[in-house]
């Protein structure tokens, strides 16, 4: 009897026109006579921006100490202890988000959705490490991100990598942050975010991928220091250009170098510079050659790479959801595909015409194209930067920290004898004053 | 460094001021621009909101959230429910029975509780610490009833990803940012 009944109103509201959509009233609500009151739903607040003002306060302070523990104090352990306060306040404490890595997508994504404004907050997030690094170097690679600070932890037996290798590998992060820009720029993704190896390990919660992503970064952390921080990251790519013109530097010893080689194999991350040989003269010419040939190469390099760009678009614009959806759609309406996805079936629910969703994906398409040709170029660029940079030479006669490289760690300055004949002679001077 | 070249600058120095104060300003520009797009638009900090009248229910809350448990919950507008006994949300199809039996019931961890009114009314109400959010009540309340059920990201649990993962595999693009000081899209009834 009650299976009838089910039945017969099942049928019954089947002929009604069923959109999953809104309230449609198809049992009007009833009039209580038992002095019945309707309970009233809870709606908690967010997170209050007050608490997002004291995180860009934290930033701030620990930027100003670290800078401060990097050019003037030059301790290693205070280093250290400065890093691990900011694993546990910007990584377990926060949750690692919104992080000034990630933030380059807000920034992105303000300039060309005028509907997304960038919070003064994550503005701030990306904007005070970089004006830091203008002045301090890379204090904020040494003790603020979390990021940096949990591959730090785990760094065991460092091995030191070639140049050239080094250098190579570092093309992905320039790739990384190109794409990052194109995909926030057109409003696809947010792939830093998405990939970000170690933000599974701040939440304590994650995807299994992202999480065996992450292990596995921790475990060549191991060995090859930083990997991520080196190779991966792409705000460390803005950050090691700002390093270069920063007005102090992390120097290796705070004297004059007496070049006793004590600290040539202290760095981990391969950003110490070895003084240079002179230059042989008939290398010194074949280099010229091929410095006139690279120059050549440059706008070649930058022209192809960016015309590669733009063709791998069909490929790029599906990371666009629009894109993906138009695609789907098309193989249903011609046949090529069986069957129906949730997200047809969503649009189709929509009842919008199937033309203006072409349209949207051809115009995100294109928008792709132009990004495809801004993006490629941008890595041509880098590549025929790169190629060109072991042509240039300059003399350099002591042992120093690469500006753009160091991650201003202080794990060199303990190698230093100046330093400790400094700090011997400070604490002299100490003892004799009492 | 030679003593000379920190006396008096040289050109290379003086190149790298000027690179060095010129991408301050550029940075600063950056920050100046982001802010006049926020006043110019009238735009406030957002969260991650579902719009109830684009979610399909898919069910993707319940698994996608970077959380264990789903920071998206069930809320039901009690204004639009019409208090039905026999609900599409809360009795499974084909019931055994029309009573409030673990067996009988559409969700998989027994959220809904199930209370008498008056004859022939019945009150659904949410138990927010047993919803997971995938949306089986939802669908079937939206699909043979008034749509009283719908899911909502419960603030107080959202940690408000830069990138929501749920919002990265909604199939319907019901995921959207809203203004943080209207944090809910509520279900109204129109005729109030």
């Amino acid at each position: 009897m009650i299976r009838l009944a089910y039945i017969t109103i099942s049928v019954v509201l089947f002929l009604l026109p069923c959109t999953v959509a809104s309230a449609v009233e198809r049992f009007p609500p009833p009039d209580f006579e038992s002095g019945y009151v309707q309970p009233t739903p809870t709606t908690p607040g967010p997170r209050q921006t007050v608490y997002e003002y004291i995180d860009t306060i934290v930033l701030f302070v620990a930027l100003t100490i670290s800078s401060y523990l990097v050019l003037r104090t030059r301790k290693r352990w205070a280093i250290f202890v400065m890093m691990i306060f900011s694993l546990i306040y910007f990584g377990f404490w926060r949750k690692g988000c919104v992080c000034p890595i990630g933030a380059i997508q807000n920034v992105t994504l303000s300039f060309f959705d005028p509907g997304y404004a960038v919070p003064i907050t994550i503005t701030l997030f990306f904007l005070l490490p970089l004006i830091f690094t203008l002045f301090f170097a890379r204090s904020f690679c040494a003790a603020v991100c979390p990021l940096g600070a949990i591959q730090d932890l785990v760094l065991l037996r460092p091995i030191s990598l070639p140049q050239w290798l080094e250098s190579g590998l570092r093309l992905f992060a320039y790739v990384y942050l190109a794409a990052a820009v194109l995909f926030a720029a057109t409003g696809s993704a947010f792939i830093i975010c998405r990939y970000d190896p170690f933000v599974s390990f701040f939440r304590l919660n994650g995807s299994l991928n992202i999480l065996i992503l992450g292990a596995c970064f921790l475990f060549i952390s191991m060995f090859i220091g930083r990997p991520y921080c080196r190779f991966i990251c792409p705000y460390g790519v803005i950050l090691r250009q700002l390093s270069r013109i920063s007005k102090w530097k992390v120097a290796i010893t705070p004297d004059d170098c007496i070049k006793c080689r004590l600290c040539e194999d202290s760095c981990p991350f391969g950003a110490i510079k070895i003084p240079t040989e002179d230059w042989p003269a008939h290398d010194y010419n074949k280099s010229k050659r091929r410095l006139v040939f690279l120059i050549i190469l440059l706008p070649i390099l930058v022209l192809s790479f960016g015309w590669i760009g733009s063709i791998l678009q069909p490929v790029t614009s599906r990371v666009h959801a629009t894109v993906r959806l138009a695609d789907r759609i098309y193989l249903e309406e011609t046949g090529q595909a069986e069957g129906t996805t949730d997200a047809s079936d969503a649009f189709r629910a929509t009842g919008k015409d199937i033309k203006v969703l072409y349209a949207e994906a051809l115009a995100i398409q294109a928008r792709f194209g132009l990004g495809g040709w801004l993006a490629g170029g941008f890595i041509g660029l880098v590549i025929a930067l790169k190629l060109i940079g072991p042509s240039l030479r300059r003399h350099r006669s002591d042992y120093e920290a690469d500006r753009a490289g160091c991650l201003a760690c202080g794990r060199c300055f303990e190698y230093c004898p100046k330093e400790h004949s400094k700090r011997k002679q400070a604490k002299e001077t100490m003892s004799e004053s009492r | 460094m030679s003593k000379h070249s920190e006396q008096t600058p040289g050109r290379r120095q003086i190149l790298i001021a000027a690179l060095r104060y010129g991408a301050l300003g550029l940075l600063g520009a950056t920050g100046g621009a982001a802010v006049f797009a926020r006043k110019k638009n009238n735009t406030q900090n957002t969260v991650w909101q579902i719009d109830p009248e684009i979610c399909i229910a898919c069910g993707n809350c319940a698994t996608y959230c970077v959380l264990e448990e789903s920071a998206v919950k069930c809320m039901h507008a009690y204004a639009v429910c019409g208090y039905c006994r026999i609900c599409f949300g809360f009795f499974g199809p084909e019931p055994a029975d029309i009573n409030e039996g673990a067996e009988n019931q559409l969700c998989p961890t027994g959220a809904i509780k199930r209370s008498f009114v008056e004859d022939p009314y019945y009150e659904y109400t949410i138990d927010e610490s047993l919803c997971m959010g995938c949306g089986k009540c939802v669908k079937g309340c939206s699909t043979f009833g008034n749509g009283a059920l719908y899911l909502q990201v419960r603030h107080d649990r959202c940690l408000n990803c830069n990138e929501c993962s749920i919002a990265a595999a909604c199939p319907s693009g019901a995921f959207k940012r809203v203004p943080a000081d209207k944090p809910y899209l509520l279900k109204r009834v129109d005729h109030v």
